[in-house]
């Protein structure tokens, strides 16, 4: 019988009940008396210099509280990036100012340059239509070689060669590697796209700026992933205000895929003409402005080798990448190319030689920056790629290839040569069970039924890992991170016996308010109905970082479990008092303090009772209440791993590529809820096969974005994806946190993308169109059918 | 995107010629003129209203006239903004040759579209440009092949103000002397 309560039992979302019902508060729901609306304009050019910006005659039109142009933000902050990357020469990247606001260019299409305000949104949208900008168009820089080879031309008129870094992970390593390659007995090369995509969230973004100017507060509620970093952007970098005069709350937020981590210009700007207008400002983006302006991700261009034995073992990686950062650096934007790209590439595999060098590159096109999976998802996709060329060309089996080269149970702790200790793992366990799931054995037969049919049947396999549960702050602070990474909670236990536990992570989709209250019910022994979980709100949160790089769990889930242990550990002083025992003999256990071998005890209900109204307590050495923060960094990163293998049938005459099964077996440690975990994998591969078949993102050589509606830009839809066949029982706990737990909201988008390719060029090749070794993603049929044609 | 056509025109080099620098020939000439000012020297100045797929707008433009060889060729460069509908702008290398008792037009036209044109309408915009292309040069054809009224019915019905059918009839006759 399946646990129906508790850590690892499948309860249902509690939030999913408002959410159906229509009956979830998103920013864009929240209607402030005496609010203003704003419209943004927006660059249509990619590259402009801005000569003026008539703003008279919208001023003047009916309804228009003000507008605000880039001039307006001149003096204030730029939004600065999180990590600081130097060159492999040493010299710091370069970092030019993000206004919020465009001041003197323009620099993509969809760059705002003004803000109207104005009474309604009708009368807003109509004035930002009058204003009249003189942008004086210039050449666009969207190719990344063309952008470094072009000194004349920059996005940045202080950036000479466009380029923000060139990195080399790790720079000791590169000689070795060169020579192993040199030498090797077998080289593979890949050269490969991979593809950048619009994260295209559900609910667009959205913010209002609040001020009160009885006490000089301001107040921010807006979709964001992380209120308190956004917070502290705000305050301390853009507008300069105290970070205690401004409270950031994130409500209910539809869907993030990393887009919603970063602080954006409208978010500032909402806020100043909130304060300058003395009223509520609100804005919600439309769908064509999401497209334009939120941050996109992935968008690299790699060439990778592999040096091998002729069995197939591994001797080197070396990857040289161009990483496309857009006209901005965004929050994460450094560090998604590299040390959460460069890292992973080692794979799970006990590979001697590893080097990776990235170049980063600004072009006139949206900011790039992490989407579910951030680099890791790139990595992936190389390394996967590169092994299954390989093995063609060696005529090798690539599941017994995986096998020679992971990585085995006893090396643990490893460490692999760009810099990671893997803790745990046990990558065969996970292979053998994918296997297992998709019935290897039997995959002739599909694909002699297939080709009954007159389609041509694929596998692909990708064994993939990941760094999650980010992130050790000591060991980020050494790799230019300019914070640190751990999370914090609250847990307060109300008089009445009920809970409120305050966690720094932010629920947008991961389910946190049932399985974080499940954990809690579980470690107090108290019902889940008692536990309320409380995000998304500064005033509220001792503080947090927020949800994204699978950490919510592993990291805030940590905070809460230490928040935990404290409170037990008070609750057993005061039962000690109170059943004048011995504090060391008190055991706490099923919600009941008892003393050891006696049938003396007190309920939790009454411990958390005698905590506030404190008659018969130990006030002399013990302070009444019963509520506990804890601030949780974690000593290493987590390390979830699987195998995926996806089956596909392709139709020759059309291209079109139908994923037929996709069996994932993963290993994300302990799990807390199967039934959230199913559900995140589900997401992650759903948005994978995305990437692997239907969606890119288009720019045209003057900088236009041509994929900018869903007309143009394929998301997938549910006939494109397969029942997945999900399995999470191979599980080694993480070491070095509380709950054991790994991680599982990136994985999907991590491994798939390879193992759908893979599986695509493995039904080609078997149905005798050899000369195709690769196609770029999205495997459209367009590309399929143009790759058989040769 | 580019594309390039010939037409073979009816009439000669030197009336096809001056047909391109009368901005009331330009104006029946190219689709959803509404209104056009100006001289082949300063450049002229137009009001344009066109659908391009889901996206309807007014644009207001420039077009200039340059690389300009008399009776043999120039270059027509236009660009319009659309407002919140985004911009258009394009130019036509356009060659004449003559053949006998008529003309050989050759052109080649190179369009670029920004804004909400490009996000929303990218897909279209290649044959969309074609056929305002073919649509222009056949409307000059008919304008300098067939200058009586009776002549052209396919210019009256385009022609949808109805001013600039007079005003070309007595253009024609003004070149032709007749």
């Amino acid at each position: 019988m399946p646990k129906d309560h508790g850590i690892g039992a499948s309860v249902k979302r509690r939030e999913d009940v408002r959410f159906l019902m229509g009956l979830g508060k998103y920013t864009d729901d929240m209607a402030i008396a005496g609010q203003a609306h704003a419209v943004f304009v927006r660059s249509q050019v990619a590259h402009g210099r801005i000569n003026k910006i008539d703003a008279s005659d919208a001023a003047a039109m009916p309804g228009v509280l003000c507008v605000l142009t880039g001039e307006d933000f001149k003096d204030v902050g730029g939004n600065p990036t999180g990590w600081l990357i130097n060159s492999r020469d040493g010299t710091p990247m370069r970092e030019p100012k993000r206004p919020a606001l465009a001041h003197g260019k323009v620099r993509h299409v969809g760059d705002a340059y003004a803000v109207v305000i104005a009474e309604t949104y009708a009368q807003a949208k109509e004035a930002a239509e009058a204003i009249v900008a003189d942008i004086e168009e210039l050449p666009a820089i969207v190719d990344m070689a063309a952008a470094v080879a072009d000194t004349s031309n920059r996005v940045h008129d202080e950036i000479p060669d466009n380029l923000c870094y060139d990195w080399g992970w790790i720079e000791d390593n590169r000689a070795a590697v060169d020579e192993a390659i040199r030498n090797a007995p077998h080289v593979t090369t890949l050269e490969l796209v991979n593809n950048r995509l619009v994260p295209n969230a559900m609910e667009p973004r959205a913010s209002i700026g609040e001020y009160f100017p009885g006490t000089g507060d301001y107040k921010l509620t807006t979709t964001s992933q992380n209120p308190h970093l956004t917070r502290l952007l705000i305050a301390a970098f853009v507008m300069g205000i105290p970070e205690n005069k401004l409270t950031v709350v994130a409500p209910d937020v539809g869907g993030g895929f990393g887009s919603k981590i970063y602080h954006y210009g409208e978010e500032a700007v909402v806020l100043t003409a909130a304060r300058k207008l003395g009223r509520p400002v609100r804005w919600t983006a439309e769908r064509s402005e999401s497209f334009l302006s939120d941050a996109h991700g992935r968008d690299h261009v790699t060439k990778i080798e592999l040096a091998c034995e002729k069995d197939g073992t591994f001797i080197a990686f070396r990857t040289e990448t161009m990483a496309n950062v857009g006209a901005y650096l965004s929050n994460f934007a450094t560090v998604t190319p590299t040390f959460l790209h460069g890292t992973l590439m080692a794979g799970p595999y006990k590979v001697p030689n590893v080097y990776v060098n990235v170049k980063t590159v600004f072009t006139n096109t949206a900011p790039v920056d992490a989407y579910r999976g951030a680099g890791r998802p790139e990595a992936t996709y190389s390394l996967e790629r590169v092994i299954d060329k390989m093995c063609r060309e060696l005529g090798l089996d690539p599941f017994e290839v995986r096998r020679k080269n992971f990585i085995t149970t006893d090396m643990f702790p490893y460490t692999t040569p760009v810099g990671l200790a893997y803790d745990t793992g046990d990558y065969h366990a996970t292979l053998d069970k994918a296997m297992e799931m998709a019935d290897v054995a039997g995959f002739e037969a599909r694909r002699a039924a297939s080709a009954a049919k007159g389609k041509l049947r694929g596998m692909g396999l990708s064994t993939w890992i990941e760094a999650c549960g980010i992130a050790p702050s000591h060991l980020v602070g050494i790799l230019g991170s300019r914070v640190g990474l751990y999370d914090a909670a609250t847990v307060r236990v109300n008089a009445t016996g009920n809970i409120s536990v305050m966690t720094g992570a932010h629920s947008h989709g991961q389910g946190h308010e049932t399985v974080f209250a499940q954990i809690v019910a579980d470690k107090l022994g108290v019902p889940e109905s008692s536990v309320e979980i409380v995000h998304g709100d500064t005033s509220k949160i001792p503080f947090g970082m927020g949800s994204y790089g699978s950490r919510s769990l592993a990291v805030c889930g940590s905070a809460v479990t230490k928040a935990i242990d404290k409170i037990v550990a008070k609750g057993k002083k005061i039962a000690a008092h109170m059943l004048e025992a011995a504090e060391e003999d008190i055991a706490f256990e099923n919600g009941s303090f008892t003393v050891a071998g006696t049938d003396k005890a007190k309920s939790f209900g009454e411990i958390a009772f005698s905590a506030y109204v404190p008659h018969n307590y130990p006030l002399e050495t013990l302070e009444p209440g019963l509520e506990e923060t804890a601030f949780y960094d974690p000593a290493n990163f987590t390390y979830p791993a699987g195998a995926y293998i996806c089956e596909v049938e392709v139709d020759a005459e059309t291209g079109k590529v139908d994923v037929a099964a996709f069996h994932c077996a993963d290993d994300f440690g302990n799990i807390m809820n199967p039934m959230v975990v199913e559900g995140q994998v589900h997401g992650g591969v759903g948005q994978g096969i995305g990437q692997a078949l239907c969606e890119n993102t288009v720019y045209d050589e003057n900088g236009q974005l041509l994929s900018g509606s869903y007309m143009d830009y394929a998301m997938p839809r549910a006939d494109d994806v397969p029942f997945y066949n999900v399995d999470y029982s191979c599980q080694t706990p993480c070491t070095h946190n509380p709950l054991g737990a790994k991680g599982c909201g990136e994985a999907g988008a991590i491994g798939s993308p390879p193992a759908v390719v893979n599986a695509v060029i493995d039904a080609l090749q078997r149905g005798g169109h050899t000369h195709v070794t690769h196609i770029d993603m999205p495997v459209s049929p367009a590309r399929v059918w143009a790759a058989i044609q040769g | 995107m580019e594309l390039k056509d010939t037409r073979a025109i009816a009439a000669l080099p030197e009336a096809v010629w001056a047909a391109i620098l009368d901005p009331e020939v330009l104006k029946a000439c190219i689709p959803g003129c509404e209104s056009i000012t100006g001289t082949p020297e300063d450049g002229f100045e137009a009001v344009v209203v066109q659908k391009v797929g889901p996206v309807k707008a007014r644009f207001t433009g420039v077009v200039t006239l340059s690389d300009m060889v008399p009776g043999q060729s120039l270059t027509i460069s236009g660009e319009g903004k659309g407002g919140p509908a985004g911009f258009a702008k394009g130019g036509a290398r356009v060659r004449l040759e003559p053949d006998g008792e008529g003309t050989t037009l050759s052109y080649e036209v190179q369009a670029a579209v920004g804004g909400k044109l490009a996000q929303l309408g990218s897909r279209i915009i290649d044959g969309f440009a074609r056929k305002l292309a073919d649509e222009f040069f056949a409307r000059l054809q008919g304008a300098v092949e067939a200058p009586d009224e009776d002549d052209q019915p396919e210019e009256a019905a385009l022609d949808a103000s109805g001013e600039g059918k007079e005003k070309k009839k007595g253009w024609f006759r003004r070149m032709t002397g007749a």
